[in-house]
């Protein structure tokens, strides 16, 4: 069947000019920013002259080397807390019958998607600082349960997704064969669930580094992650170093990205190599 | 071996009610072929899946070697499935695959091998082992899922329409098999399709089924040579319907009086009552087309040529259709044109009184 001319997109008026138009808007700021974290000068917009000294300026800056350390510490234990809860959450919403509230449950569980993320910032800064003052506790596990919870939906989703395209037949298949629930769980839905679960977990891992708004309300004195601590330097001197770390942040989450699709392509069987 | 005494599944409630299966009772015996045969949605797939402990019926009783394995779930009952569509674990290989049932019984690891090695050799996939399961052809993946599913000896292996993905050739080849493994293996087969034809090379018995019941029990000789209701009659084979008058009954044989006014000995089902209509059920094999003056009389509508036999389409006085079936001979002429009058008849003992 030949494929009719008329609905192919890239042939309707003005599309190149739109499409060239996004692609600008969405690049080339950031192209910009790459290319001034490695200029020489002081200024974020007159070029003068290639140079990685923002980078070892960056490195060298213990700020950023402290704030660096807090921002992975949280966004490993957010991620890790967000993906087994999602995990679970994933489970019971799509392995057990419609039960009635489902949709209520499943609203809930997307509901940091929908509400502002100014409004769970105010609400979680009055909730903590009752706790605060009830335990005295200044650590960093207020930080990590937010960011928990508000990862929680990004991670949830293609853990759903792919527990949606599972053969249902394979865990009764399990179940079949003298697999108990935790064993069928662990021997044929996990290891089939995995690039979901990784892809949540990465997804959790990224929006969590990537967080200002919630962190900046939560955090305690001295608890500058890298975005706040961003934040605050450009309300002084701006200088190329936040390029700097910027392009770091950037090649982390574009690295994370190439890692997970070429763990779920080389994870999926092969087909059609024989037969 | 398996005793199902009224078993009844109703999905949903209220007006949305489904009964899947209504009142069941059968009896499978050990070492048995036994077939569950019915059009879709009649009910086989749930009752095989109440057996496997994936369903739980609404009302009845299912024991299993005396035992009542209603309560039990899946993973505790000694019977293992082939599934429809094999439902092989797609990140193990044939060998892991197949050594997974053992594996989940804690067997020791020497056992699991030695039996993975002997159920490699009975599906005939001992060079093919350690291949994904993706790698393998439809039919393979069969012998695998098959192999799986012997490999931890159940008591009963459950079989859920496993040919239907194949081609017609294949299919014919793992009809054999599977009756070759079922011999060889000594465990009871309860087998599920909707093809008759494989029901009846296959079966030690079969319960045909329609809208959650069973209609009949029986050797595939005996479902077919004398079904039981006009839905059996219809569903295994080709059948002619003859309405026609009861004379008299003696145990299972019945005289009844033909439309054309002859009478002529049947079969029926014992403990019938000895007057009224029935209708009678004659295979197109069964019956032979002669000259007027027979049995029946009627006028030739069409013959159909169908290599191994001929169909003779006869339109009965009465104003209904008949359909005979003969066997083709090499270098036989045609003794009849179309628009002829022609008589059918049958001998007595052929015809089937049906159930109403």
């Amino acid at each position: 069947m030949a494929r009719s001319r008329s609905f192919d997109v890239r042939r309707q008026a003005g599309f190149p000019a739109v499409a060239i138009t996004c692609f600008i808007l969405l690049y080339l700021p950031i192209i910009l920013l790459v290319v001034y974290s490695f200029n020489a000068g002081k200024s974020i917009a007159i070029w003068e002259g290639f140079s990685l000294q923002w980078y070892v300026s960056a490195w060298e800056n213990e700020k950023v080397q402290d704030a660096t350390i807090r921002s992975l510490i949280i966004a490993t234990c957010a991620s890790v807390i967000a993906t087994s809860a999602a995990v679970m959450a994933a489970l019971a919403t799509t392995r057990s019958p419609k039960f009635k509230g489902y949709s209520v449950v499943f609203a809930m569980i997307n509901q940091p998607l929908m509400i502002p993320e100014i409004v769970t910032a105010v609400a979680l800064l009055i909730f903590f600082a009752m706790i605060k003052v009830a335990t005295g506790y200044t650590g960093l596990w207020y930080l990590i349960l937010a960011h928990s919870a508000f990862c929680i939906p990004f991670a949830y989703m293609p853990i759903r997704a792919r527990l949606q395209g599972m053969d249902l037949n394979l865990e009764q298949a399990g179940a079949d064969l003298y697999g108990t629930p935790w064993r069928v769980f662990r021997r044929i839905t996990l290891p089939q669930l995995w690039p979901g679960v990784l892809a949540g977990a990465m997804l959790a891992f990224v929006i969590s580094l990537d967080d200002v708004v919630i962190t900046e309300f939560v955090k305690s004195a001295g608890q500058d992650t890298l975005p706040t601590y961003m934040l605050g330097q450009l309300r002084r001197v701006i200088t190329p170093e936040v390029n700097a770390i910027s392009t770091v942040l950037l090649a982390i989450s574009v690295a994370l990205v190439i890692a997970f699709y070429l763990l779920t392509k080389s994870g999926k069987p092969k087909q059609g190599d024989v037969q | 071996m398996i005793e199902i005494q009224n078993l009844t599944k109703t999905f949903g409630t209220g007006a949305e009610a489904f009964t899947a299966l209504s009142e069941v009772s059968v009896t499978i015996r050990q070492n048995e072929f036994f077939t569950l045969l019915g059009p879709s949605g009649c009910g086989k797939t749930t009752l095989l899946r109440t057996i496997a402990g994936f369903v739980d019926p609404t009302s009845g009783t299912m024991t299993l070697d005396g035992a009542d394995v209603l309560a039990s779930p899946p993973y505790v009952r000694p019977v293992n499935t082939v599934f429809q569509n094999y439902a092989l674990f797609p990140h193990m290989t044939v060998a892991e695959n197949i050594g997974f049932g053992l594996e989940m019984q804690d067997r020791p690891k020497a056992e699991i091998k030695q039996t993975v090695g002997e159920m490699l050799e009975l599906v005939q996939m001992t060079p093919l082992a350690n291949r994904a399961t993706s790698e393998i052809s439809g039919g393979q993946q069969q012998r695998v899922a098959l192999a799986r599913a012997l490999a931890p000896r159940p008591k009963v292996l459950l079989l859920d329409e496993p040919l239907s993905a194949l081609d017609f050739k294949l299919r014919k080849e793992m009809q054999i098999e599977l009756k070759r493994l079922q011999s060889e293996t000594g465990i009871t087969f309860v087998f599920v399709t909707h093809d008759q034809e494989e029901a009846l090379t296959m079966s030690d018995r079969i319960a045909v089924m329609n809208e959650g019941q069973i209609l009949q029990i029986g050797g595939p000789k005996e479902i077919y040579d004398h079904p039981a209701e006009r839905f059996v009659a219809d569903f295994i084979g080709e059948t002619n319907f003859l309405e026609a008058e009861l004379v008299s009954v003696d145990g299972e044989v019945a005289e009844t009086r033909l439309p054309s006014g002859k009478t002529i000995s049947t079969r029926a089902a014992s403990g019938r009552a000895g007057a009224g209509k029935v209708t009678v059920a004659v295979r197109p094999e069964h019956a032979l087309l002669e000259p007027p003056g027979a049995l029946i009389d009627g006028k030739l509508e069409n013959i159909v040529y169908f290599g191994t036999d001929t169909h003779y389409h006869v339109m009965l006085d009465g104003g209904a259709r008949f359909v005979v079936r003969r066997q083709n001979q090499p270098d036989a002429v045609e003794a009849y044109t179309i628009g002829d009058a022609v008589g059918v008849s049958f001998n007595p003992g052929v015809g089937q009184v049906l159930r109403d």
